[in-house]
């Protein structure tokens, strides 16, 4: 029955005369032409992919990507994550840290040189604290005493300290306390030279520390404070703190050694900072991007004062990008015209002379501004010469925003001229002489029949400018000086010199998003099928 | 009579050039009547375009004055002449709908808005597209962009207007059917109407007179019969309508009619424009005046002729025959019974009456 349907049906297919269906024999027929198309656009394509494609995709992935911490304290981070978050870390947490920060190895070195410029970005003071704490790490697990009371009181580390303990150490109350600690220290070589050790060595600290823990259990401690404080009464008093805290020393050792290395270390913030970013995806170089950071709780804060400049930033080159697009179209505008409307011979020559700075090597372009504006230059010569001026009175035009403004305006131009020719080509000089015929004047006219039939022109144009600019490079570094600084110049920065490529591509990101945008809202508004780029 | 009004429109002594090297227009002097529809009608390149142009203001005379309801023009900017044009291509604003272009001409006169509205309204329906007015002219069919072309020229109610080729993007129907309404509009308004084309038919059917031009100059002005009928010229003889053409010499004038030898034969014919005994002429001759093997005696010229080649058209038969020396010679034959069995090579003979045959111009 279906086969019956099938054969009587208008679906039946047809046939070539060798009985090859006729959709097969298309396919055929076209394949080899599909195939030669695909091959003469397969380079561009290839092209494209690679150098386009591809670098955005990876500057997409590289705003959030954040693999610092984690590749070099990974066990640390998975310790960190049983953590509460309030109370200072445990001890598991702190050996282990120390233990992957202290590791040798070149690579973990690597590593933690990474993480270390990655937590500056957070914090201005990390990539010194774990450059430091990258060093001692070794010798606190070694034997993390001296570390530890130095955490608890620097006056640990004074030479002066020293100097008072050495020279009890011959008086028999000190010795019959502290009798190892003066063993020690009287074998301990100090004195004036200037090569002589400050501070004695780690096996010291941890004598003395015992030895005044041990006191501090009997009972014999006043003595010692006693004894000592005949000479110094502040070295009494630093034995004194620290046989009140041994209990607390001796069980949390590592936490004190790492207060030794930096007091930073006895923040919890500090802790929570680290734990924060080593998640393996961030917002923050987004967050940073604009103005805004994660405080330690991982709330959204505002940026300190001192470092909000990217809002500004993208403001400003937004604002600029619109002078720009405003002033070519303002000067684009008559000579398109013009271009138009001339006869073709004519037409020809001045198009020639708009199309002349294609022509010309941006950076020669450039540099002419500064011969022409600098205040030693062309113009402010002139106008001294003619008197407009005074000689101490010449007017700053470059290096700054008037620079840049006039110096991409003049680069930018042809973008706006070229659509806007094409447009005004198409447009016939009889609808003017049809308004006119039909009693307007011709400002009227010119407004009301001519101008309307130019917004593709002004549209396409507008976008090429402001897209351009917005993202404009060269010119302002040239001639930008302070203020005329763009936002892509601050990526450029970050990506050469502060190598923050995280921030550079999250900046990066957020200038392509609001390209795409200012398209959306074009082709809302106007219409990409109306745009004529040429 | 209408000689002695003051025309509504006088070219006086007209000369354009663009170059400076070549006269586009040369000594026009035209005279149009109020409510006159006048046509331009010539070959392309024979400057009807660059006269209207200087009648709509859009370009100046080198030399002479226009002068339009005895108001001298030549300083009066276009949009001030308050004349009517449509252009060729329509030039239908792309950027305003049908009735926004109709309004325009109404606005820049500062018109009401409701006096504007009922103008427009009754502009559109004047065409037949009162229903068109919110659409765009892209929107809009040929003929339907060139009806908004025309409402709108019309639409603030000039004196004159000013047509420039409007059908020539037309098919064959709706330019004839165009053609009527633009008639029927002209008589219905009673406007001055200098229309441009060089489509012969077109200026046959709609003028009341036509000027036809060739070479920057006017050849002859006259209403479409005369035009037709008596031709001053060869080439307006050549231009408007068939027309048979034989070269030859004058050989003897005798008041209004004149003997001249074409190729040995002497042919009989009314002398209009030619320089006299001995000087060379062309011949013309309308198809449809020759009559095939005519009573003896009847036409005073007679000639023996070989058909040549037979094209049958319905009504008539187009023949050509040679004779005379010029197998180029045209006869149209009508279909009738008389004439059933002409074949090819047959011998016949041709002739014609006097009247019918023109000594023009070589
Ligand atoms: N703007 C111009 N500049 C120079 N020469 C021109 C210009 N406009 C027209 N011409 C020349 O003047 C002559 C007459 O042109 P015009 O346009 O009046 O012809 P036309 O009779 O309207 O022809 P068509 O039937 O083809 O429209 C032509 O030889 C043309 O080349
Ligand atoms: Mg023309």
């Amino acid at each position: 029955m279906a086969n019956a349907v099938e054969e009587a049906g208008p679906a039946r297919s047809l046939t070539m005369a060798d009985g090859t269906p006729l959709k097969v024999a298309l396919a055929r027929a076209t394949r080899r032409s599909k195939i030669r198309a695909f091959l003469l656009v397969a380079p561009l394509l290839f092209f494209i992919l690679i150098t386009f494609i591809f670098p955005i995709v990876d500057m997409l992935l590289r705003s959030v990507d954040n693999p610092e911490v984690n590749d070099a304290i990974p066990a640390t981070v998975v310790e960190l994550e049983k953590w509460d978050g309030e109370s200072y870390p445990p001890d598991s947490v702190l050996s282990v840290f120390l233990e992957e920060i202290g590791d040798r190895s070149e690579e973990q070195r690597r590593n933690t040189g990474r993480m270390g410029a990655r937590l500056n970005y957070e914090d201005g003071g990390f990539r010194s604290l774990i450059n430091k704490s990258q060093r001692a790490a070794p010798k606190i697990l070694e034997s993390p005493m001296q570390f530890a009371l130095i955490g608890l009181d620097e006056a640990w580390e004074d030479k002066d300290t020293w100097s008072a303990l050495d020279g009890l150490a011959e008086q028999p109350d000190f010795a019959d306390i502290l009798p190892k600690t003066a063993a020690l220290l009287q074998k301990w070589e100090t004195g004036n030279s200037p090569f002589a050790e400050k501070t004695p060595g780690a096996e010291v600290y941890t004598e003395i520390f015992q030895e005044i823990a041990a006191a501090a259990q009997d009972g014999r401690i006043g003595a010692l404070t006693a004894v000592i404080g005949r000479a110094h009464a502040d070295v009494a008093d630093l034995v004194q703190r620290t046989a009140d805290s041994a209990g607390d020393i001796a069980e949390h050792p590592l936490k004190y050694a790492l207060i030794g290395v930096d007091k930073e270390w006895g923040e919890v913030e500090t802790w929570k900072t680290i734990q924060l970013v080593s998640s393996p995806v961030t917002f923050s170089y987004y967050l940073n991007a604009v103005d805004r950071t994660y405080d330690a709780d991982g709330n959204i804060v505002m940026q300190p004062e001192w470092k909000q400049i990217y809002v500004q930033l993208f403001l400003k080159t937004i604002y600029v990008s619109i002078g720009v697009t405003i002033a070519c179209l303002i000067l684009a505008y008559p000579i398109s015209y013009l271009l138009a409307t001339l006869p073709p011979s004519k037409g020809n020559l001045l198009l020639i002379l708009v199309l002349l700075p294609f022509w010309t090597s941006l950076l020669v372009r450039t540099t002419s501004w500064i011969v022409l504006l600098q205040t030693q230059g062309v113009i402010n010569d002139t106008l001294v010469f003619l008197g407009i001026i005074a000689d101490d009175n010449r007017i700053e035009m470059i290096y700054n925003m008037t620079g840049t403004i006039i110096a991409m305006t003049h680069i930018l131009l042809p973008f706006m001229v070229l659509p806007m020719y094409s447009v005004m080509k198409t447009i016939s000089p009889s609808y003017m002489r049809a308004a006119r015929s039909l009693g307007a004047n011709p400002l009227v006219a010119f407004v009301r029949v001519y101008m309307p039939q130019t917004i593709p022109g002004i549209g396409a144009g507008s976008i090429l400018v402001f897209i351009l600019a917005i993202g404009y490079y060269i010119t302002p570094a040239l001639v930008g000086g302070q203020d005329g600084q763009l936002i892509s110049n601050f990526i450029a920065y970050h990506m050469q010199k502060s190598l923050n490529w995280g921030l550079a591509a999250a900046l990066g990101t957020i200038l392509l998003a609001g390209v795409l945008a200012m398209y959306w809202l074009y082709d809302r508004l106007v219409g990409i099928d109306n745009m004529k780029l040429g | 009579m209408a000689e002695h009004k003051t025309p509504f429109v006088q070219f006086n002594e007209v000369q354009k050039t663009y170059d400076g090297e070549i006269l586009v227009v040369k000594d026009l002097n035209l005279d149009i009547q109020a409510g006159e529809f006048l046509t331009m009608l010539g070959p392309s390149g024979s400057g009807k375009t660059t006269c209207l142009m200087m009648l709509a203001g859009f370009e100046t005379p080198t030399e002479g004055k226009i002068m339009l309801g005895g108001q001298e023009l030549n300083n009066v900017p276009p949009h001030k002449r308050g004349i009517g044009m449509v252009f060729q291509n329509y030039a239908l604003f792309p950027h305003m709908t049908v009735a926004e272009n109709l309004a325009f001409p109404l606005q820049v006169r500062k018109m009401s808005k409701a006096e504007t509205e009922t103008k427009v309204q009754r502009a559109l329906d004047m065409v037949e597209l009162g229903a068109f007015g919110g659409r765009r002219p892209g929107q809009l069919s040929g003929g339907q962009q060139q009806r908004v072309a025309l409402a709108r020229a019309l639409v603030f109610e000039p004196d004159l207007v000013l047509m420039d080729e409007p059908l020539g993007a037309l098919d064959k129907n709706l330019r004839e059917q165009m053609q009527y309404e633009i008639k029927h509009i002209h008589e219905n308004l009673g406007m001055t109407v200098v229309y441009v084309t060089h489509d012969q038919s077109e200026a046959l059917t709609m003028s009341d007179r036509i000027a036809v031009f060739n070479d920057g100059k006017i050849q002859q002005l006259a209403p479409p019969p005369d035009l037709y009928e008596r031709p001053d010229n060869a080439f307006v003889a050549q231009f408007i309508g068939e027309n048979n053409r034989l070269v030859g010499v004058v050989k003897e004038v005798d008041g209004t009619s004149c003997t001249v030898d074409v190729d040995g034969h002497i042919i009989q014919a009314l002398s209009v424009n030619h320089e006299g005994v001995g000087s060379r002429t062309t011949l013309s001759l309308r198809p449809e005046r020759v009559a095939l093997d005519p009573a003896p005696g009847s036409m005073p010229n007679v000639f023996d002729a070989t058909v040549e080649e037979l094209i049958y058209l319905g009504d008539h038969i187009r023949t050509r025959v040679s004779t005379c020396g010029d197998d180029e010679f045209i006869v149209k034959v009508p279909n009738s019974h008389a004439h059933a069995s002409l074949n090819r090579g047959q011998k016949v003979q041709v002739g014609w009456a006097l009247d019918d045959c023109r000594a023009l111009d070589a």
